[in-house]
């Protein structure tokens, strides 16, 4: 489990590096996952050490989020003078962002799958 | 209060392991009430949680910064959450691989519609300017969230909790979207969440099956980018 640990946190490292020497607007995080991914590829897959660790992490993804999401009590004025305009935008673009995905997608995939029943 | 009580008191309020403590605590009641509704959505964990919490630190008189101290620990296992994410991802890397050019099309598709249609009602409804820039990239995994708003001149903080709205959102909703619209594809139904609601929605997906969380990791990277690349762009066009 170390193991995995210290290789996720390598890889974390290797990304803030390159996030901030090429000032790109990603975050490091995001490109040490690109990197882990491209080194799996090239090895054929995790180690069962790194996946086991992989799963335990991402099982509890949620709990991650909590401490960032109890900072809504910074906002409260905010929140309470601009509450009906946010909580109906937040509202009505998530649900039509999933739909529309959803529903985009699924017709891309019939589509490239049977051009057949397309037409 | 006794004064061996009070001092107890003293000692926690300056050390991080009560802001710790209380965080687990909190995750640890919240997923075991979502264990007893059957894992219904709607008894979304990060929501119970920081209900729990905020009531907690709000009748305690405790401020957020005193409790980040603590908390920190838990924010900063993000970092290498986002990293292993690369694992369930490479699982499903032939279906990908097959499916790249429908999935490019829903991510443009999704990531305008997330950025624009938010900005749009929040205008519609007479948001402020400075509360719109912050609304356009709430579909967007935090961290890049922050570095968006900041660029493109809204207030990264409240992207912050605007961002994880969105997730909860999304999390609680996305299951009654599908059925409404007969989406049954695991793939199709991860991608679109991850999307739309990012971390907390692949959190959500893992639920489902393995195959969905894949889908919503890789939607959440790629919009990410997606919109980082786009909005600075997009944006000076819509707000004029």
């Amino acid at each position: 489990m170390i193991g995995a640990i210290t290789l996720l946190l390598v890889f974390q490292l290797l990304g803030e590096v390159i996030a901030r020497t090429l000032a790109l607007p990603i975050p490091g995080p995001v490109i040490g996952m690109a990197l882990l991914f491209a080194a799996l590829a090239l090895r054929g897959g995790p180690s069962a050490d790194l996946r086991d660790t992989a799963q335990g992490l991402l099982q509890h993804l949620s709990l991650l989020f909590v401490p960032a999401g109890t900072g809504v009590m910074l906002h409260y004025q905010r929140l309470s003078d601009e509450w009906l305009p946010l909580a109906v935008s937040l509202l009505l673009s998530t649900a039509l962002t999933i739909g529309l995905s959803a529903l985009v997608l699924r017709l891309l995939i019939r589509r490239s799958a049977g051009p057949k029943d397309a037409s | 209060m006794t004064p061996q009580l009070g001092e107890a008191w003293v000692y926690l309020a300056a050390s991080p392991l009560l802001g710790l403590t209380m965080t687990l605590l909190a995750y640890q009641g919240a997923t075991w009430l979502h264990r007893r509704s059957g894992g219904h959505p709607l008894a979304n964990p990060v929501l119970l949680a920081v209900a729990v919490l905020v009531a907690l630190l709000a009748l305690t008189g405790t401020s957020y910064q005193t409790y980040f101290d603590g908390a920190q620990f838990v924010h900063f296992l993000l970092g290498p959450a986002t990293v292993a994410l690369a694992i369930p991802l490479y699982a499903q890397f032939d279906r990908l691989r097959r499916m790249a050019l429908p999935l490019l099309g829903a991510l443009l598709v999704g990531s305008l519609t997330a950025a624009l249609s938010a900005v749009a009602i929040g205008g519609l409804l007479g948001a402020s300017e400075a509360t719109q820039l912050s609304l356009a990239p709430k579909s967007v995994t935090t961290p890049i969230a922050m570095g968006i708003a900041e660029r493109i001149g809204g207030l990264p903080s409240l992207t912050a909790i605007l961002v994880i709205a969105t997730g909860i959102l999304g999390a609680m909703g996305a299951s009654f979207i599908y059925r409404a619209l007969k989406i049954e594809d695991d793939a199709v139904r991860g991608f679109a969440l991850g999307i739309a609601s990012h971390g907390i929605g692949t959190a959500r997906a893992f639920q489902e099956s393995e195959q969905a969380g894949a889908f919503a990791a890789l939607a959440m990277g790629l919009n990410g980018l997606m919109t980082a690349l786009l909005l600075p762009v997009v944006m000076p066009w819509v707000t004029g």
